[in-house]
């Protein structure tokens, strides 16, 4: 099979977005995770929320921009006060408790969106400016939108490191994950720290669903396979380390998408899953430790 | 003789609820009796599950792989026109423990979170793998013909032969279960459970004894995923989808982990609240999921603790 | 190198980081004594525990158990060579009753234990020398009770029960006296007194009246280093060792009494 180089770029582009949404996503999972120690499968569900209010609210407003703008601080909205009424209460418990509360939530969560908005899957219209193509190369033009995604997820990439490594609040995270009783003695309030922080975990992951909205079906439970695959990807990546969620989700993006097209079928599904194992008999840990 | 003094409550339960179990099919309508054939075999899948975690302390959130891989093994022989329940079932195990120890040797490497995920992510890897055997009937699945046939002894193409059938095998598995977990090897699991680090001091190979018990567990949700294929005449890859698995999960910790007639008694209380619930409304999964929230947060001893509390 | 030594540690090395927690190490216990390791806090000796038992792996260094190299070996292998130990930190299975805890002991050293059927609770061959065990270390009136309701000092008496029970080539134990009050402290010393000559002992301890009535012999370990061996005699009178315990109480307290 010839293997043609336009062919390979336009993939590659393909794997490197699917890669940035799944960081997105995983970081927001390998942050929770890494600070609060909380193993939280609703992640998905913020996802979920984060398409279903961005699609909802682009009907109403007529434009993607401002669906994005309002939908984005509501799923950080949401997610604090889910943190308040029940997460905030798992931080102490084994993760098999939070496994399960979790799932309880993604249940609720399933069926709530088919109470709201119908069993029938959304419709998202790619933003105007958006909707064409970019000549990359002579010969080779790549969707405008997916190229923003990559673009997007780039920046968050950036903006992230910026937060933990050069900002108060980053450090009071990269010390909480270690030291949280310390933390807690130098005055800081941890409660607030952690519901802020699930909020932030939260719109990520909300940001990673409404950016995918009108590339991918926007229905109950889109965010469960979304959400292993950041599991595999934050196992991968080294739990608690955001440098290592990157690489990962780089590595299963681009992974995944040329197995799709190399492998027949039954196959390319396993590809990112016997990576993982590899990895894990290479490393047990993941890539990097935590606080990366 | 603090065994005598437990015949109480508990006890007494269980007995009321074989011996309910002993008749349904006499008196009920034959709903009732596939009903609770489809929740024994659950209650089947929650114990091999407790196994492994109120006993053996690993939570598999991939669990439902095995009963499917089960499930699949009897659909898939059946297509090939193998009928025999003494070759298909057997095999079923087989092969589910086969897959079990290849994970296992896997996924026990790392423990804690880690684990959780890899059974997580092997689960949904043998279920894309499934949905992707178009052969097989890929994402509709594939239907059986007809029950697997046991030679003559025993027609269970009957509901009511196959309800006792699958009662009879439960009590086997039950009793079976209940030796191993008080045996010398049932010891040494719930010891490194307890404190693994103390067992390996002791000179135990950890590792290998959790293996083990992994591998037997997957056995039993084999043989449970072959009872139902027979019930459903039907196996789908929705059968090994990590939803199914955290179900039963569920299963385990409503009845109350380590106890072993905790998940058979969750199995019956959820499946039969599932009923209940969706006659009412479709939406029933907004009720239940906030009601796991509650239970696991205030009431982690799950029925069957409940029923001791209560002396 | 010492022929006919039971455990040899030789040129051990292990770092974290910056911190270097074992400096060229070396150490011989010959069979039937009783050594004792003292030290200054954060002198490394946690860590050298911790190599010997093979729960850490040193950067450099050679150990050697009955004349067999263990240095790779994994921490349950060395175990069933002989070698035992009790934690610092109670190391105990707190959902079952104490007999069960030393049963499971016994259990360890009887053959495999892939055996499915019978009720491990009523072999008599694990029960009976766990019953015994216990009368040994005086826990027999608490036999029934669940472990996690013990009191502190009876937990340690179980630790010290199960590393017994496995029957050692050599004993480590670490710091068995650690929160003990004073009587519990000499019920210990004098259970580890009668295994003198029979049993082969390294004990890593602060109480400093148990090393001194314990000990054939006596290493000192100050940063990670060795810096003297020898008998209670000889130890307590090196200007090297008081020094280190400037301001130690204890170690003067235990010097200027035998003096």
């Amino acid at each position: 099979m010839h293997l043609d180089p336009i062919l390979l770029l336009v993939q590659g582009l393909n794997g490197v977005q699917l890669g940035v949404m799944l960081f997105l996503m995983a970081s927001g999972l390998t942050l929770i995770f890494g600070v609060m120690n909380l193993l939280n499968l609703a992640h998905g569900s913020m996802y979920m929320m984060g398409a279903y209010l961005a699609a909802s609210l682009q009907q109403r407003t007529g434009s993607f921009l401002l669906a994005l703008v309002l939908a984005l601080p509501a799923t950080f909205l949401i997610g604090m006060i889910i943190e308040a009424v029940a997460m905030r209460r798992l931080y102490d418990r084994d993760h098999l408790d939070q496994v399960l509360v979790t799932f309880g939530f993604i249940l609720c969560f399933n069926e709530l969106v088919c109470i709201l908005w119908g069993p029938q899957a959304l419709f998202m219209a790619l933003p105007d400016g958006l909707s064409g193509y970019v000549i990359l190369l002579p010969g080779v033009i790549y969707p405008s939108y997916r190229l923003m995604i990559i673009g997007s997820g780039l920046l968050v990439a950036v903006l992230l490191y910026l937060l933990v490594m050069k900002t108060r609040l980053g450090m009071l995270i990269r010390a909480g994950a270690s030291h949280r009783e310390m933390v807690g003695s130098l005055g800081v309030n941890i409660k607030l720290l952690y519901t802020l922080l699930f909020g932030i975990g939260s719109a990520l992951a909300g940001l990673a669903g409404m950016l995918a909205g009108p590339i991918l079906s926007i229905e109950s439970g889109m965010g469960d396979p979304v959400l292993i695959l950041a599991l595999v990807v934050i196992v991968i990546g080294g739990l608690g380390s955001i440098r290592g969620a990157l690489l990962a989700s780089i590595m299963v993006g681009v992974a995944d998408t040329f197995g799709r097209i190399l492998l027949p079928p039954a196959l390319a599904s396993m590809v990112i899953y016997l990576l993982m194992a590899a990895i894990l008999f290479w490393r047990p840990k993941g890539l990097f430790s935590a606080n990366g | 003789m603090d065994n005598f003094r437990h015949f109480d409550l508990r006890s007494a339960a269980l007995f009321l609820l074989l011996a309910v179990l002993a008749v349904i099919p006499l008196f009920g309508d034959i709903f009732y009796t596939r009903l609770m054939t489809r929740i024994m075999i659950y209650a089947m899948a929650a114990l091999s599950l407790d196994l492994i975690l109120g006993y053996g302390g690993m939570v598999s959130l991939g669990h439902a792989a095995f009963l499917g891989v089960g499930a699949y093994t009897v659909g898939i022989l059946s297509l090939w026109g193998v009928q025999s329940a003494f070759l298909s079932w057997p095999l079923a195990m087989l092969v589910s423990m086969l897959m079990a120890l290849v994970i296992g040797a896997i996924s026990l490497r790392v423990s804690g979170v880690s684990f959780i995920m890899i059974t997580l992510a092997f689960a949904q890897m043998l279920y894309y793998c499934f949905i992707s055997l178009k052969g097989y009937g890929g994402s509709d699945g594939m239907t059986l013909p007809v029950r697997s046939s046991l030679a003559g002894l025993l027609d269970i193409s009957r509901h009511g032969s196959f309800y006792y059938l699958v009662l009879c095998i439960l009590l086997l598995i039950f009793f079976a279960a209940h030796r191993l977990v008080h045996s010398r090897f049932g010891m040494v699991v719930q010891g490194i459970r307890d404190n693994e680090r103390r067992m390996l001091a002791l000179g135990f190979p950890a590792f290998r004894y959790k293996l083990v018990c992994f591998v037997l567990a997957a056995g039993v949700a084999g043989l449970a995923g072959a009872l139902m294929a027979n019930q459903n005449l039907y196996v789908g890859p929705a059968l090994m989808h990590w939803k199914q698995s955290a179900e039963i999960l569920v299963m385990v910790i409503l009845g109350g982990m380590r106890s072993l007639a905790g998940p058979v008694l969750g199995a019956m209380a959820l499946l039969i609240a599932e009923e209940a619930l969706s006659s009412y409304t479709e939406h029933w999964m907004i009720i239940l999921g906030p009601l796991l929230v509650i239970v696991v947060l205030f009431g982690r001893k799950g029925i069957y603790g409940m029923l001791k509390r209560s002396r | 190198m010492l022929t006919g030594a039971l455990l040899e540690v030789q040129g051990l090395e292990k770092s974290f980081g910056a911190i270097m927690a074992c400096a060229r190490l070396s150490l011989s216990i010959m069979p039937g004594e009783m050594h004792a390791i003292i030290g200054p806090n954060g002198a490394g000796k946690s860590t050298l525990v911790a190599l010997i038992a093979g729960e850490l792996r040193p950067d450099a260094g050679v150990i050697r158990f009955s004349g067999k190299e263990i240095t790779a070996l994994s921490v349950h292998k060395r175990s069933r060579l002989g070698l035992a130990r009790s934690f610092q930190i109670t190391s105990i299975f707190q959902g079952f009753t104490v007999l069960d805890n030393v049963a499971l002991a016994i259990q360890a050293r009887s053959g495999h234990s892939f055996r499915f059927w019978q009720n491990a609770r009523q072999i008599a061959a694990l029960r009976e020398p766990a019953f015994s065990m216990l009368e040994q270390v005086g826990l027999t009136g608490r036999a029934q009770a669940v472990a996690a309701e013990l009191s502190y000092g009876e937990q340690r008496q179980l630790e010290i029960a199960m590393a017994l029970a496995v029957k050692p080539k050599l004993l480590l134990l670490d710091e068995p006296m650690a929160g003990m009050g004073a009587e519990e402290s000499e019920q210990l010393t004098a259970l580890l007194l009668s295994l003198k000559g029979k049993q082969t002992l390294v004990l890593v301890e602060h109480d400093m009246d148990a090393v001194f009535s314990l000990a054939d012999r006596i290493s000192v370990l100050v940063y990670g280093r060795m810096i003297a061996v020898g008998t209670p005699d000889v130890i307590r009178s090196l200007p090297e060792v008081r020094k280190a315990y400037l301001g130690d109480e204890e170690m003067e307290g235990a010097c200027s009494r035998i003096d």
